[in-house]
């Protein structure tokens, strides 16, 4: 059964714009400040937080064990962003990433097994162990990007497909505090709003590009604001309750036709920039502490449902030794699938292509591919 | 239209020069296909910088026919996303050199992610625009692309000669669910070819990936894509008055490279001279040489193979220094009575 929570504030912060309408609209949601989290929600939220959090906590060991190689970007300590987004938009909305990727991966429905076997390179893998880390896709997921800023315009163009195509779907791209200054972010923001696109364009803004914080790259850290003629939201990102809120917002905001939206998460991540990076060059041990002991987004979400007798400690208990059986599955499977087999090397170089000859690494070889 | 007897056959020909064939093909297409659009700079009111794209704004309008800012990286990466998410994108760079700027988007956002999402994620798009040498636009504006793309695996890359080619390399790039480099000649736009009506149907497609042999030898054969072709044909005309009959190979397509046709007509003549616009060095002409090394081919060759390309220098203005950067006619000649040994 359900019990609905006593609801809490989520603050906004908006950018003033000059259109008077438009800042009618901004201050009334600004006024909504409260949000309503039901039981179910709330057990399902953790769930699948705290899923995420042990699915990388154990990427983490795997890498150290050389099962896993080349880049791991963990998620540890963001969770609340991804699922917040999920919490506020459809199914059927799309959304692309950048390369830390996994938790999203994971939101937008690709088990922990299949996630885990792509970390190894297994054929179990989401993409048959050919992509890796950071290039997992799934429906209405474009990935797992590797070049820094390249999926934004990408998502831009998701957005322009939808609106072509008049399904009333959104578009949520990300990027992080490191990508928010290239340049083809900001032509993104100018077509999109421009030609109006059904963008929501988010900054996961976790203070530092790989050891660069956000005051050394960036002369302007108000990353809601740099859409300049797009609104902007800031939002505390630890909270998943005030992501799924200002998510809607904006989902309705571009649904409505009004534009694309620019949000700031603010978060932080607990690992360094990847697996190679103990992340301790460039701020203290302490910093990182303070985060986990005050604003870690699944002690707040268990917390808050406690303290409102939404769950038991015994559920919640229940919930993590569910999960701890999930990822150690999803492990055992991801350490003992095989391989992908050789001779699937060149295949999936073409689409709805007939087979075709791929030259080896010599010219004697002559290699087999098929879409 | 012009009728003309063949073989005691009334045909009609269509005089349609390339510009009106790509113009045609993609207005057939966009016809064809609700999901098919073009996006670029000046594509649509101005009726496309080298017009290209004209009339098909007034004919399907602003949802079909896109005007983009001067902003490459982003409309490149727009067209992109769109075609992951099911659309059929026709992405113009006004030229191929300010793809440079979008080069990423077309690499490792288009060309690798069928292969990344182990064939979860197609990318159906078209990216065209006039490629290599013009008259008179100086070193940045005149740089030929095919070795550079036809590099990297995961795209097609088409380079067509005629307006047949244009055509029907066109619908197929169009109708193709893989990232197309479709490098058209600024210079050829306004040349006039001979049509056939099966050429005019709106169902004639040329099949990526296959050469065409323009003109029958015995002598020599001449490979060659894009403009040069027709240096090749004028070439071969006058060497046909010494007696020397070249066969010249229309590429059509840069990758996939259609060897099958290169080396059938290799062991045919037994000589081999390259013929391309763009830079010798890791160029078209150096990968087909290798390749006919590699092959069965080599064994039929009475002397080295060699390449006829653009001087390896930004191309200057001036019209004399602009001429002499460039393969004449007569270097066509120079090279195949070389090799010839005449």
């Amino acid at each position: 059964f359900s019990w609905t929570c006593l609801f809490y504030t989520t603050h906004f912060y908006h950018t003033l714009l000059n259109k008077p309408e438009m800042q009618n609209e901004m201050e009334t949601s600004s006024s909504n400040l409260s949000a309503v989290l039901t039981r179910e929600q709330g057990l399902q939220y953790y769930r699948t937080m705290q899923t995420m959090r042990r699915m990388e906590l154990k990427a983490d060991q795997l890498y150290k064990q050389k099962i896993i190689r080349g880049f791991c970007h963990l998620y540890d300590g963001q969770e609340a962003c991804a699922m917040g987004i999920e919490a506020g938009i459809n199914p059927t909305d799309h959304l692309i990433t950048a390369y830390r990727a996994h938790g999203y991966t994971f939101t937008r429905g690709v088990c922990v097994r299949e996630i885990m076997a792509e970390l190894t390179g297994r054929r179990g893998g989401v993409a048959k162990g050919k992509g890796g880390s950071m290039h997992m896709y799934a429906k209405h997921f474009y990935g797992g990007n590797g070049i820094v800023g390249a999926q934004v315009p990408l998502g831009a163009g998701v957005a322009l497909a939808c609106q072509y195509q008049g399904n009333n779907q959104v578009c949520v791209a990300l990027y992080g505090d490191g990508a928010a200054n290239q340049g083809q972010i900001f032509e993104s923001f100018n077509m999109a709003a421009l030609w109006k696109l059904p963008c929501i364009f988010i900054c996961e803004n976790n203070k530092f590009g790989m050891g660069t914080s956000v005051e050394r790259s960036s002369a302007s850290t108000d990353y809601f604001k740099r859409g300049d003629y797009i609104p902007g939201i800031k939002v505390d990102g630890m909270d998943v309750l005030c992501v799924r809120e200002a998510i809607k917002f904006a989902a309705d905001y571009c649904r409505a036709g009004k534009g694309p939206i620019v949000m700031e998460l603010e978060t932080y991540r607990y690992h360094g920039h990847s697996m190679s990076d103990p992340g301790v060059s460039y701020r203290s041990r302490e910093e990182i502490q303070e985060v986990r002991s005050k604003s870690d987004p699944i002690t707040m979400l268990k917390e808050r449902m406690l303290s409102n007798n939404m769950a038991s400690v015994e559920e919640i208990k229940e919930i993590d030794v569910d999960i701890r059986k999930v990822i150690e599955d999803a492990a055992q499977f991801a350490i003992s699938d095989p391989e992908p087999p050789l001779d699937e090397l060149c295949n999936h170089i073409f689409a709805n292509d007939l087979p075709m000859e791929v030259r080896g690494t010599n010219p004697w070889v002559k290699l087999k591919s098929v879409s | 239209v012009a009728s003309v007897w063949i073989l005691s056959e009334c045909v009609s020909l269509f005089q349609v020069n390339v510009r009106d064939a790509l113009n045609q093909a993609m207005d057939e297409e966009l016809e064809r296909d609700e999901r098919v659009f073009l996006l670029g700079e000046e594509v649509a009111q101005y009726d496309g910088a080298y017009k290209v794209s004209r009339g098909l704004w007034k004919k399907y309008g602003d949802k079909r026919i896109i005007d983009t800012p001067i902003t490459e990286m982003g409309f490149a990466g727009i067209a992109v996303g769109a075609a992951f998410a099911g659309l059929r994108p026709i992405c113009e760079f006004m030229t191929w050199n300010f793809s440079m700027q979008a080069i990423d988007q077309v690499i490792n956002s288009a060309a690798k992610t069928y292969y990344m999402s182990a064939g979860a994620q197609p990318v159906p798009i078209v990216f065209r625009g006039p490629n290599g040498s013009s008259a008179g636009v100086a070193a940045q504006h005149s740089q030929c692309f095919a070795a550079w793309y036809g590099h990297c695996p995961g795209l097609k890359v088409v380079s067509p000669w005629n307006s047949e080619d244009a055509r029907g390399l066109l619908k197929a790039a169009i109708r193709d669910d893989n990232p197309v480099v479709f490098l058209e000649n600024e210079l050829m736009y306004g040349v006039p070819f001979d049509l056939s009506e099966d050429v005019m149907q709106k169902d004639f497609v040329i099949p990526i990936g296959k050469a065409k042999v323009e003109r029958r030898g015995t002598h020599i054969t001449l490979v060659s894509h894009s403009r040069c072709v027709g240096f090749c044909l004028d070439a071969a005309s006058v060497l046909a008055k010494e007696g020397v009959e070249c066969e010249v190979v229309n590429l059509r397509t840069i990758r996939p490279l259609d060897v099958d046709t290169i080396e059938a007509s290799v062991m045919k003549t037994g000589h081999l001279v390259t013929v391309e616009g763009g830079w010798p060095q890791y160029g078209v002409g150096a990968e087909i040489c290798a390749r006919v090394m590699e092959g069965p081919a080599f064994n039929y060759l009475d002397a080295p193979a060699v390449r006829v390309t653009g001087v390896d220098i930004p191309m200057p203005y001036a019209k004399i220094l602009e001429d002499h950067s460039v393969p004449q006619i007569k270097d066509i000649i120079f090279s195949v009575k070389k090799v010839l040994n005449m």
